[in-house]
């Protein structure tokens, strides 16, 4: 008997039973759903960050006192706040003594600052860096008009700043901000660049921040209590680990940490970022397979049960096809190709609401609209065996029937 | 001997239930040549049922042999005698036994999808046996909205649809009026006329009367094997119907 023709018998029946099918199959419905959303809202999340942590630059990485991403408790927490701050001295030592790097720019921030000039004010969610000309080939970032930062700057300590665009929207609307004052905290600058816009990621701009000389930020904000933040690029792909092992032996030296003590600093790139929010994705990840796998369990048993009643009911029907000349296998795979139709039609529901869901939340935490592909098939594959596991039963007690007993059956 | 269609040798069939043994048919022996029109009767208990499960490769005896169009069925697993009934047996149940979903041209359609005729083929052959029964303009309906005898003639389109050696009717009028009993008496008659052997079981004489041959089964075993003057009775049915 061709398969078309079972494919058909089976959704004739399915037709005919819609209340049923549509109950019985929305436990896979639940179960895929609840897997492809996840996965779908991880990997836009995983997307958005990874696309955020690629515009720090290539061959990157950053050297700072507390690391990119804490979770741990409060005891943790305080370990990594006992620290000797990594002051600009040390920066600076460091980047006279490291010998494999192609750029080197020390940074500090502060953050929750209001911009003003003397006719408009920003929300105070601001922030100020103060930076290196090295600045740009680290962080990977282009001014759009203007000029940056340079040595001359941080030798004058000069009261110059380099804006984002953000800035610039709210403060400069219709005008050329370059040559115009901006003041912050009471102190003036001089705009002299700006940044190419970024635009926003997980629902935050990434173009609402000024930059100063870093010697002028150390001029009004102090040097003491502060740490600073080294972004460092490796000359290349290959000399990358190299290079972060030469930096990690001079600053520990720097900073006298002992032999067999651990480093005093954190130590991160985009891939340990990537590698540490993978990590950390990867829990969801497993908790939500767990809580499909429940559901699909129980999806399964209750399209067994459907298939059982299905069974007993349709015996005069099993009854009449043998009569006329079903053999048992055709009656086998009758009912077990209606039961994995049943588990398809309820996982493509749950995948399509999956990918719709996860994609909703994603953008509304402005992560890219993804499509998790592998876990479509994975879903699709999972639902078929669902179907033939849960199904296999029921068919075969139909197959077995006795075409006597079952054409007398009312 | 070529002519013998179905061939049963000391056919028996013995139930074993629990600790009773059950002999419902104790060395049945019967040749039916082809192109008969033949009658098994007998009242409820004789192993008529159970003959007839055997001549219809529905049931496998436990001793004796079969042979059908020289075939040896009683030796057969199911799926073989899944394929003897699709080819050779064609059914016509006391209840029609129709799928109550599908439409008359789908339930006659369905020997043909189990024997694997593409689907134009099986349309046209469909369609060719439901006309044979007069039923070109009904066959878009589903059982439940065909009378009776329309649902019967379903069946018989069923059952002729593969050009069986055998059309094998358990009871046909069972569940027919008079009237259209007759009817389907007249269509079973036409068939045989046109070549079909065909099986009637039954334990009404009226209907055995139109056969030409009358099996009497009484407790597991053949009582008589008359071989009637179809004139006659056909004239007897007429005196006893009125």
């Amino acid at each position: 008997m061709p398969v078309t023709e079972l494919i058909r018998i089976a959704f004739n029946t399915l037709r005919n039973n819609k209340i049923r099918a549509m109950l019985t199959l929305s436990g896979i419905v639940i179960g895929v759903f609840s897997i492809i959303a996840i996965m779908t809202l991880l990997n836009a999340l995983q997307a958005g960050i990874e696309g955020g942590l690629n515009s720090l630059g290539s061959n990157t990485f950053q050297v700072q006192k507390f690391p990119a991403m804490q979770f741990g408790d409060a005891h943790s927490r305080n370990k990594f706040r006992n620290r000797e701050d990594i002051t600009y001295d040390q920066g600076k030592r460091l980047k006279e003594k490291a010998t494999l790097y192609k750029y080197m720019s020390i940074e500090d921030y502060v953050y929750q600052k209001a911009f003003k000039t003397n006719k408009a004010k920003t929300n105070p969610n601001f922030y100020v860096g103060g930076v290196e000309p090295e600045y740009l080939e680290c962080n990977n970032k282009t001014i759009q008009y203007g000029r940056f930062i340079t040595q001359n700057d941080l030798i004058r300590n000069s009261k110059v700043a380099v804006i984002g665009m953000d800035a610039v929207e709210k403060l400069f609307p219709n005008v050329d901000p370059i040559g115009k004052d901006i003041i912050i905290d009471n102190n003036q600058y001089k705009v002299i660049g700006v940044f190419q816009k970024e635009g926003e990621g997980f629902g935050q701009s990434n173009d609402n921040f000024a930059l100063l000389p870093i010697t002028t930020m150390q001029q009004v904000y102090g040097k003491n209590n502060r740490s600073m933040n080294i972004a460092i690029q490796a000359p290349g792909k290959e000399e990358f680990n190299e290079s972060v092992e030469n930096i990690v032996t001079v600053l520990r030296s720097i900073r006298g940490d002992k032999p067999g003590e651990a480093d005093s600093f954190e130590i991160f790139s985009n891939e340990s970022l990537i590698g540490q929010v993978n990590s950390f994705t990867k829990y969801f990840k497993y908790g939500a397979g767990f809580i499909s796998f429940i559901a699909l369990l129980a999806a399964g048993i209750g399209i067994m049960n459907i298939m059982l009643v299905s069974v007993t009911e349709r015996t005069k029907e099993i009854g009449i096809r043998k009569a006329i000349g079903a053999k048992s296998g055709s009656v086998l795979i009758q009912f077990l190709i209606e039961a994995v139709i049943l588990c398809e039609l309820g996982g493509i529901i749950g995948i399509v609401l999956g990918i719709v869901t996860g994609n909703l939340l994603g953008m509304y935490l402005n992560s890219p609209v993804v499509i998790p592909y592998d876990w479509v098939v994975i879903g699709l594959v999972v639902c078929s065996a669902v179907g033939i596991a849960f199904g296999v039963y029921p068919a075969y007690k139909a197959a077995k029937l006795n075409p006597i007993d079952a054409l007398r059956y009312e | 001997m070529e002519n013998n269609l179905i061939d049963l040798k000391g056919i028996e069939k013995v139930y074993i239930m629990g600790t009773e043994v059950l002999y419902a048919l104790k060395g049945v022996d019967l040749k039916i040549n082809k192109n008969e029109y033949i009658a098994i009767m007998g009242p409820s208990g004789s192993g008529k049922s159970t003959l007839m499960n055997i001549i219809g490769c529905l049931d496998t005896p436990t001793g004796g042999e079969y042979f059908l169009n020289g075939k040896n069925v009683s030796e057969m697993d199911d799926d073989e005698l899944a394929e003897i009934r699709n080819l050779e047996i064609g059914f016509v149940f006391q209840t029609f036994n129709l799928l109550a979903r599908s439409n008359a041209l789908h339930n006659v359609e369905l020997p043909l999808i189990y024997k694997g005729l593409p689907k134009t083929e099986r349309i046209e052959k469909a369609e060719e046996a439901l006309y044979n029964v007069g039923l070109e303009d009904r066959m878009t309906h589903k059982p439940n909205e065909l009378s009776g005898g329309q649902r019967q003639r379903v069946a018989i389109a069923r059952a002729l649809v593969n050009d069986p050696s055998i059309i094998l009717a358990d009871e046909p009028t069972g569940n027919l009026d008079t009237k259209t009993g007759q009817e389907i008496m007249q269509l079973l008659e036409e068939l045989n006329q046109k070549g079909n052997t065909i099986i009637i079981v039954t334990h009404e004489e009226e209907i055995a009367m139109h056969a030409h041959r009358v099996v009497k089964i009484r407790d597991g075993k053949i009582e008589s094997d008359v071989k009637s003057n179809k004139g006659r009775a056909m004239s007897e049915r007429k005196e006893i119907i009125i």
